[in-house]
């Protein structure tokens, strides 16, 4: 076991050293199949069953590029206001690791697709700081191992290792920032609202799941530290195994603490990698590789140039949807929020799917009501974010506008969500399947409303006397006769029209 | 009754087609040379006896129910080099990592040879992953050559080049990094053609290195050899590198050669491919060759290409860079062979084992120099270099090709060498490359055509033509023209003076 | 001109894969001092306004519509492994971090 790393206390930190940040975020497109071969990319599946010659890298197999991967690099390059590369080209970065089936990853190295952007990122507090992009380029991803034996089921003390290669060949885009500095104490907070503004921003865009519990979203931070005063960057350390926006911000915080102990006793900081560990919000030491890894690159033979042309970028560009900050400032005003309720539906990440619902037909306030409240429990009850929940805004308004038309009273509307949620379908087919409608049919529910005046004649006497606010009894009566799934309101006029009344 | 295994591919094709003979019958011939012929030869690494005479079989069937055959050249047998990959029938490269590997699918060559109704007897011998000029790094022992057993049949493609010159195939698929389908056919008295690179698809190629590698025909006739292109050619969606344009016309050339008039032509002698190391019975052979082409009608002019003097080292550096990493994915985690899996190793020293144990002296020598020419600190020097010189070469093309139509030069500056005697010298081995490399790096096409024996040896000498890239069909005009005027000035075609098996040392 | 050392060969190996022998050392320390030196003639001639050429065939642009297409089955995937459990491939302990 590695000892307990010493920390400095974070003010501390702050008072003697400027934070330096880089942010390498990894993106699984959400292409219909993988970067170089036409396998399905889908999460999970049984182990092996999404693989080909060509992403298993068996012998004299041949990759070829998918076009709505570059498509989509092009369109991630400029909603990051990047510059998009006249030509250029795949490399091999050549290492061997079992997860890796031609043990070399086809990669881009020196001639990104992307390069030279910026995206404006909002804090907390509706401050907004511009982090520079250096690149983003396309690259393809590894297999997934599984290390049996051991007690953690993690590398160490594992007797053997089992390799599925599903995962192998599904396209990446790495972002990589330039290195983010005067970021001072809000350095962590920079680097989770960094990591939402792109993940929103690539949610709106429908280029990736951007999911991060599943790892089509992954977040590899930098940080090194410099005493206040000097500007050459100190040693950095690389941190994985980031998989929430909580820890990206956990994640920096921890190691500033760490560094700052670490060269305030006298020390040096190693340049390596460290693993963030979930349960504790520590960070661990990776292994110390011998020698610095010499990847061996060159160009690509078996893949040619990319070279987009100007009208194709353009198109592109034309495609771009409105960022998500841009709508939620537009929302802000079109449904007069305060700045205090637009950040709690930001922050609960309801804005950008309120304002998709809105954008899907529904009215704002129906919108706002169904994610910040119902979903929202639903959400809290899965402990996954709201964004992750398995049902799209244009579900909702659909919800919304069965609700409008009658066709759905509120409760029916909840059952149909959670049967959306549960994976049944569209809302029209729950209705249909799990037999949901309002009964608006009159001569189905007159027998309804007659039978619970039969059965009830004494109150029947009295409605029919005047007491008006008897027919609720009835109503109940009805109500319960058919399920719930009438409307209460016709009930009662129907309830009224039979007495006489 | 003919000796069926004597004929021309275009000669059985015709016979089988008109119900005059079955392509079972014509498979079985060949079948039976191999079994005759191989155990001295060893042009196979395996004989897909019982899947020959089964495609064979569908074929008659075929041509008995009144279909038309699927190809010209439906019905006749083909040695396939054991580089490309076969379903279900072995794939080793020459290697012992592969052993025995069976893969999962068909290369696009494969795949078009099966459609085409060509029947596939079997995978022929081959350097290690290709790498060699003599055969000899075959991990399942040497091919010898029909002409004298005692000699190299050349590399790498030296079973296919023997299988043709032995009579057990009337067509061969070979493939050409730096001269391995075109130095074995010099060295047998056969026909070999690079095509254009990304004329014919590399899908199930198993890679050397994956820019200069192309796979093309091997034939006794450049007639077949252009019957053969023509099945093999053509655009592939799944190689990236494939040319999205029609096969050039290579039969109609070769039909309009084998008239004989080479006027117009313009014939450009490399001047560089001369003098020092040059067999002089090469020369001579050459020079003969040159003064028949003029004696067609063609225009003969000298053309210097000072840079070919650098094609040689450029290509020691970018082939062996590629194949470093190109065979990286022999791990023995997926597939291949695997030593030391005894609980003790871990994964990284099980790689390394089995890499050791699996791959040869020339793929472990070419590996470890294409590791040092991209290491960095040496990447610019080397390989970046290399690279430049690749440009150099391919600008030393366009001029010549600006001045004259095809370029000629002999295929390779000596006759087969013999066995072992250039084994513990990698740099003279290499040497047998040095007049095709520089069509790799351009990627031009280029053949190599039977010129007659050398004086001084009585063995085989081939003549090679060079056009520019996507003008194949010129190889095959000037090809066939030089073939029929040299038969019928020798009195008939060089390969049917192989010596019988017994003859042959 | 180059002059590799034994321990350069050794570093190749290693970085290449390749448990070589001490005699293969060796030999190969040897052979490859010898090639390296002849290939180092490309330099000669590769001057700083000469382009490199990666590809001989100058295509661009060669890209697959975004479609599925049938690959292999697990079994088949699987048939050539030297061990396979679970649906998967079985390899050696596996030492050091993922990349």
């Amino acid at each position: 076991m590695t000892a307990v790393a010493e920390l400095m206390d974070y003010a501390e930190v702050i008072e003697r050293f400027d934070p330096v940040l880089g942010l390498e975020v990894h993106v699984e497109l959400s292409t219909n199949t993988k970067m170089f071969c036409g396998c399905a990319n889908v999460f999970g599946g049984e182990p092996n069953t999404h693989v080909c010659p060509t992403c298993l890298g068996l012998p004299g197999a041949l990759p070829v590029m998918n076009g709505k991967a570059v498509e989509s690099a092009i369109r991630i390059g400029l909603a990051l206001n990047c510059e998009i590369a006249q030509w250029c080209r795949f490399a091999r970065k050549n290492y061997f690791y079992p997860d890796m089936p031609k043990n070399f990853q086809t990669s881009q190295y020196d001639e990104p697709i992307a390069f030279d952007g910026y995206l404006d990122v909002p804090l907390d507090d509706g401050e907004v700081v511009r982090v520079e992009i250096e690149r983003a380029h396309m690259e393809e991803d590894t297999g997934k191992s599984l290390h049996v034996g051991g007690a953690t089921g993690r590398i160490h003390g594992a007797e053997h290792s089992l390799l599925d290669y599903n995962r192998a060949g599904v396209p990446l885009i790495e972002i990589v920032t330039k290195p983010i500095t005067g970021a001072g104490e809000r350095a962590p907070e920079i680097a989770r609202a960094y990591v939402t503004a792109l993940r929103d921003l690539l949610r709106a865009m429908d280029v990736s799941d951007v999911r991060m519990d599943q790892g089509s979203l992954r977040c590899d931070a930098n940080v090194s530290l410099m005493p206040k005063g000097t500007s050459e960057f100190g040693t950095r350390t690389e941190t994985k195994n980031v998989n929430s926006l909580r820890s990206v911000e956990r994640a920096v915080r921890y190691e500033m603490a760490r560094h700052g102990a670490v060269l305030a006793g006298g020390g040096t900081i190693r340049q390596e990698t460290r693993h963030f560990q979930e349960s504790d919000g520590t960070t661990a030491p990776g292994r110390t590789k011998e020698t610095a890894e010499d990847y061996r690159y060159f160009p690509e033979p078996d893949l040619v140039p990319v070279a987009p042309s100007r009208e194709w970028v353009e198109e592109l560009r034309g495609t771009l949807p409105e960022p998500p900050w841009e709508r939620r400032k537009r929302i802000q005003e079109e449904w007069g929020l305060t700045g205090e309720e637009l950040r709690d539906l930001v922050n609960t990440g309801a804005a950008d799917l309120v304002a998709a619902t809105v954008d899907a037909g529904a009215e704002p306030g129906d919108a706002r009501s169904w994610w910040v409240q119902f979903l929202t429990q639903q959400a809290n009850a899965r402990e996954v974010e709201l964004a992750d929940l398995p049902i799209t805004p244009a579900q909702v308004a659909r919800v919304i506008e069965l609700v409008k038309s009658g066709e759905l009273t509120n409760k029916l509307a909840r059952e149909v969500v959670q049967g959306v949620l549960a994976g049944e379908g569209e809302p029209d087919e729950v209705v249909e399947t799990r037999g949901l409608k309002v009964v608006s049919d009159d001569t189905a529910l007159l027998t309804a409303v007659d039978e619970a005046l039969a059965a009830q004649p004494d109150v029947a006497e009295k409605i029919r006397g005047g007491k008006v606010q008897a027919a609720g009894a009835i109503v109940g009566a009805v109500m319960k006769a058919t399920k719930g799934q009438a409307d209460a309101k016709r009930v009662r006029e129907l309830i009224l029209e039979r007495v006489g009344a | 009754m003919t000796d069926l295994t004597r004929l021309t591919a275009a000669e059985l094709a015709a016979k089988i087609h008109a119900r005059e003979v079955t392509s079972a019958e014509v498979t079985r011939a060949h079948l039976d040379r191999i079994a005759e012929a191989d155990g001295r030869v060893h042009a196979f690494l395996h004989v897909d006896t019982e899947g020959a005479l089964a495609a064979a079989r569908e074929v008659d069937a075929g041509l008995e129910a009144g279909h038309a055959p699927a190809s010209p050249l439906a019905g006749v047998p083909l040695a396939l080099k054991d580089v490309l990959t076969t379903e279900g029938i072995p794939t080793t490269c020459g290697s012992k990592t592969l052993e025995n590997w069976l893969p999962p699918y068909d290369s696009t060559v494969t795949r078009r040879l099966r459609e085409a109704g060509i029947v596939i007897l079997g995978k022929t011998n081959m350097d290690e992953f290709a790498m060699g000029s003599s055969t000899e790094n075959s991990a399942y022992g040497p091919t010898r050559n029909p002409w004298d057993h005692e000699r190299i049949p050349g590399g790498s493609g030296g079973g296919s080049s023997a299988s043709l010159a032995a009579f057990e195939a009337p067509l061969a698929i070979g493939t050409d990094t730096g001269g391995s389908i075109r130095q074995p056919g010099a060295v047998t008295g056969t026909v070999g053609v690079k095509p254009t690179y990304g004329g014919v698809s590399r899908y199930g190629l198993v890679a050397f290195s994956s820019s200069l590698d192309q796979a093309g025909p091997c034939a006794r006739t450049v007639t077949d050899a252009a019957l053969l292109h023509e099945v093999i050619g053509g655009h592939d969606p799944l190689d990236s590198t494939s040319i999205d344009a029609p096969v050039p016309p290579v039969v109609a050339a070769a039909r309009e050669g084998a008239r004989g008039d080479l006027s117009g032509v313009r014939v450009g002698v490399v001047q560089e491919f001369a003098g020092e190391g040059y067999q002089p019975g090469v020369l001579r052979s050459f020079q003969a060759a040159v003064e028949q082409l003029r004696e067609l009608g063609a225009e003969v002019v000298e053309v210097s290409c000072p840079n070919f003097a650098y094609a040689l080292p450029a290509y020691y550096l970018i082939a062996p860079s590629e194949c470093s990493s190109n065979l990286a994915r022999f791990d023995a985690m997926r597939y291949g062979l695997r030593v030391a899996d005894d609980g003790e190793h871990g994964a990284e020293e099980v790689m390394s084992l089995s890499r050791e144990a699996g791959f040869g002296a020339e793929v472990k020598r070419r590996i470890m120099l294409g590791t040092y020419a991209l290491s960095s600190g040496y990447y610019d020097a080397y390989y970046g270099s290399a690279q430049k010189v690749r440009t150099l070469i391919t600008r030393d093309f366009t001029a010549a090709f600006e001045r004259v139509d095809v370029l000629v030069s002999p295929t390779t500056p000596t006759t087969a060498f013999k066995i072992g005697e250039r084994v513990d010298d990698p740099l003279a081995m290499y040497l047998a490359d040095l007049c095709t490399i520089p069509a790799n790096l351009a990627g031009n096409p280029a053949m190599s055509v039977p010129s007659g024996l050398s004086d001084e040896d009585g063995l085989p000498v081939g003549l090679q033509i060079m056009a520019p890239t996507l003008a194949d069909d010129r190889l095959y005009r000037v090809g066939a023209a030089y073939e029929v005027a040299r038969d019928a000035a020798a009195g008939g075609s060089l390969v049917h003076q192989v010596p019988e098996l017994e003859a042959a040392k | 001109m180059p002059n590799i050392s034994r321990d350069e060969v050794a570093h190749l190996a290693k970085l290449a894969r390749l448990a070589v022998t001490d005699e293969e050392l060796d030999v190969f320390a040897g052979q490859l001092d010898q090639i390296l030196d002849a290939v180092a003639k490309v330099g000669e001639v590769a001057g700083d306004e000469i382009p490199p050429t990666s590809h001989a065939v100058p295509l661009t642009n060669v890209f697959r519509a975004d479609e599925i297409r049938p690959g292999l089955s697990q079994e088949q995937a699987l048939a050539g492994a030297p061990a396979a459990e679970e649906g998967r491939f079985r390899v050696p302990r596996i030492l050091g971090e993922e990349q």
